[in-house]
């Protein structure tokens, strides 16, 4: 069981393996302007969502990304996709 | 229940194709305004029901959830509460779902429903998928969400008369029955509920399509994706010059036609000369740029219509962070290269405030297709034709540094206003990727038409009427035998007080007489021009009045003065409709004043510069 806030440990999203299949754990919506959290929920990217991150960065930044989300596809900074830890999921180990 | 007129309101998420229903259900008679007080676009048009009655369509912009974060969503939330001044509350709500995306809409679509307002979903797009490898249930969904789910295909106008019927069907029962509203529930349960009707609603699915995620990997590739778009551009800009050419030469020729025409009709008086050098030359000589803003316009469309326009942000993000911006304001940027007023309006869908306004302040310096006769004029007159490169021309070059120059001021000016008055935190970037679609030409003509309308009508009234003031401020008072009608005028006047302003980066009378009247659109400046070098040459001698505007630029103008000319126009806000919408978009005054300051400071410093450069050079 990873920690749910604040873990120095767990991986943030913008860190994620493009293509690796992963589970939000937990974001910490603290360090997001208020609007851009309210946005990103509403696009389902909060807690428990399913993700896969598609596309990172032009030439060499690493910015901005898009990530999958169901059949949907969203563009995101790097800066929102760091306030939110995500753990793996393994195909073996289904929802 | 004796209402003149039903209403009813498409709701929706973004990207649902609630437009292209929109477009299905009500053909080309659409009535686009604005709401009142706000800037947001009201696009209504009329549904016939089965019964031949008609109902008020209106198609409200997209949103994720009734909390508001945008101008537009903040719309979509009042009508849908009846709120909104000047909108009727809708009596049947049309939801509009995107089949292929349905655990994600269905999250916005429980919101709606759970107001009570008697509501019809339109299960959209089941062509794409079941393309996509979806299988869906209707009546499932139907009994989870508790009202008619009709599914159809918008750009097929597959499904259109149930949901007409449906409609109708939910407008009756109100009067009877009228729903009570259901219980509240938070967004994770409602995102949770989403998840369910979704797997419920889905017979079977295959893997996800590859198609969209096998473009991405091209089009979003960080290293081939860049060079793809710019690519793109290239094009683009490459065709509005040269494949308008044959269409802008066969208008020149149809309006020196008309011209010639009515000399031949009337007999020759200062009214025949009013329709000739006035209305006909002046209103000709900008119509004529009517097929390169089309084809500006059908390249815009067309990425949007494709789903391209994300990328085309996504991949931009990265540059216009660097300027304090966000990939947002690409669009509207990217648009106000055919018009600002078009860009400014798009920029709405910017979430953050203080990025809207600097978006909405640098807007103007994106090269407009109406600095484009200036340009061309000019360019034509001045600059060789010659190759300075295998396959780049002298001509073409200067008028790529023309839009470099306006594209290196806005960035610059972007800059320091994120630093100054816009100061701020940084803005994010958080936007949806729309599928891919073929755009369908119905919907591609339409809206080339609208833009085309909006053209033509401004042609013929605000164009009009400037030319023909102008032309009777050149022509009154008459000139004394000898004197020049020019001199004599008070046009002539005014340009010669505005001279002494103007005189020190290099303008002549001319010039700053052009100057004026291209305040109400900058393309007058070339008719102004037109009609002032037609004004004063000789009555008798129609072979001196037939010298191309350009010998007769090159008779009057030096090089030096001609680069001034060119450099102002970069910078100049001269379009009173620019300034108008901006007011109308910042709410008074305080931007527009300060818009119209900067950049007249900018547009005199570039063209003073350009001037004492070009002259100390010893351009000639």
């Amino acid at each position: 069981m990873l920690a749910r806030y604040g873990s120095a440990t767990g991986v943030t999203l913008d860190l994620l393996p493009i293509g690796t299949p992963a589970r939000i754990a937990a974001v910490d919506w603290s360090v997001l302007v208020a609007e851009e959290a309210r946005r990103l929920r509403a696009l389902g990217l909060d807690v428990g969502a399913r993700v896969t991150l598609a596309h990172r960065g032009v030439f060499l930044g690493r910015d901005p990304l898009a990530v999958e989300i169901g059949r949907m596809t969203v563009a995101i900074r790097r800066v929102h996709a760091r306030a939110m830890q995500v753990e793996p999921i393994t195909e073996t180990a289904p929802a | 229940m004796t209402r003149a007129l039903t209403v009813a309101a498409l709701v929706g998420n973004p990207n649902a194709g609630k437009s292209a229903l929109f477009n299905a259900l009500t053909g080309a008679r659409q009535k686009i305004a604005n709401y009142p007080g706000v800037t947001v676009e009201r696009k209504a048009g009329r549904l016939l029901l089965p019964s031949g009655e008609p109902v008020e369509l209106v198609d409200l912009p997209g949103s994720y959830a009734l909390d508001a974060t945008s101008p537009d969503e903040e719309v979509t939330r009042k009508v849908i509460m009846g709120e909104q001044e000047g909108q009727a509350q809708p009596d049947v709500i049309v939801l509009v779902l995107d089949s292929s995306n349905l655990e994600q809409h269905l999250v916005f679509a429980q919101e709606v429903i759970e107001l009570g307002r008697p509501t019809v979903v339109a299960l959209n797009m089941v062509d794409l998928a079941e393309r996509d490898g979806l299988t869906l249930d209707p009546a499932a969904l139907q009994s989870a969400l508790g009202v008619p789910v009709i599914p159809t295909v918008a750009v097929r106008r597959r499904g259109l008369d149930a949901l007409a019927v449906a409609i109708a069907a939910a407008r009756d029962r109100v009067n009877s029955d009228p729903p009570a509203p259901r219980p509240h529930i938070t967004l994770p349960e409602r995102r949770m509920q989403a998840h369910e009707m979704a797997r419920a609603a889905i017979l079977s699915e295959t893997a996800r399509h590859r198609l969209h995620a096998r473009l991405d990997r091209v089009l979003l590739h960080p290293w081939a994706g860049p060079p793809i778009l710019f690519a793109l551009l290239f094009v683009v800009f490459q065709a509005v010059f040269s494949w308008a050419t044959p269409f802008a030469d066969g208008l020149e020729a149809a309006v020196g036609l008309l011209g010639d025409l009515v000399k031949a009709v009337m007999p020759p008086s200062l009214l025949r000369d009013l329709v000739t050098e006035g209305v006909i030359a002046g209103v000709g000589s900008v119509v004529v740029f009517l097929p390169q803003i089309v084809i500006l316009f059908f390249f815009i469309l067309t990425m949007e219509a494709t789903g391209y326009m994300a990328r085309a942000a996504f991949l931009m993000d990265r540059l216009m962070a660097g300027v304090g911006l966000s990939g947002r304001s690409f669009i509207p940027l990217l648009s106000s290269f055919a018009c600002a007023i078009p860009g400014i309006m798009a920029t709405r869908s910017i979430t953050d405030p203080r990025d809207r306004l600097t978006t909405i302040l640098i807007a103007p310096m994106m090269t407009c297709s109406a600095r484009l006769p200036v340009y061309a004029v000019i360019i034509a007159a001045f600059i060789p034709d010659r190759m300075v490169g295998p396959g780049i021309g002298l001509q073409g070059l200067v008028l790529f540094a023309l839009y470099v120059a306006g594209i290196i001021g806005a960035m610059v000016v972007a800059l320091v206003l994120r630093r100054s008055v816009t100061k701020g935190a940084a803005s994010g970037f958080i936007m949806e990727l729309p599928k891919y679609q073929l755009p369908t030409v119905k919907d591609l003509a339409l809206g080339l038409w609208q833009r085309a309308f909006v053209f033509l009508r401004r042609a013929g009234t605000m164009i009009f009427t400037v030319t023909v003031v102008l032309w009777l401020l050149l022509n009154f008072p008459r000139a004394e035998p000898g004197q020049d009608q020019v001199d004599a005028s008070i046009a002539g006047t005014m340009a010669n007080g505005l001279s002494v302003v103007l005189g020190p980066i290099g303008f002549n009378r001319d010039m700053s007489l052009a100057v004026i009247p291209a305040m109400a659109a900058r393309e007058v400046a070339v008719s102004s021009l037109a009609t002032t070098y037609a004004v004063s040459a000789p009555d008798e001698d129609e072979d001196a009045a037939a010298v191309a505007l350009g010998d007769q630029l090159r008779a009057h103008w030096t090089l030096p003065m001609a680069l001034a000319f060119l450099a102002w126009f970069v910078f100049a806000p001269q379009c009173l409709a620019t300034i108008a919408v901006a007011r109308r978009e910042t709410n008074g005054w305080k931007w527009p004043a300060f818009m119209l300051g900067y950049l007249f400071t900018l547009a005199y410093l570039a063209a003073g510069a350009t001037f004492w450069a070009a002259s100390a050079a010893g351009l000639q």
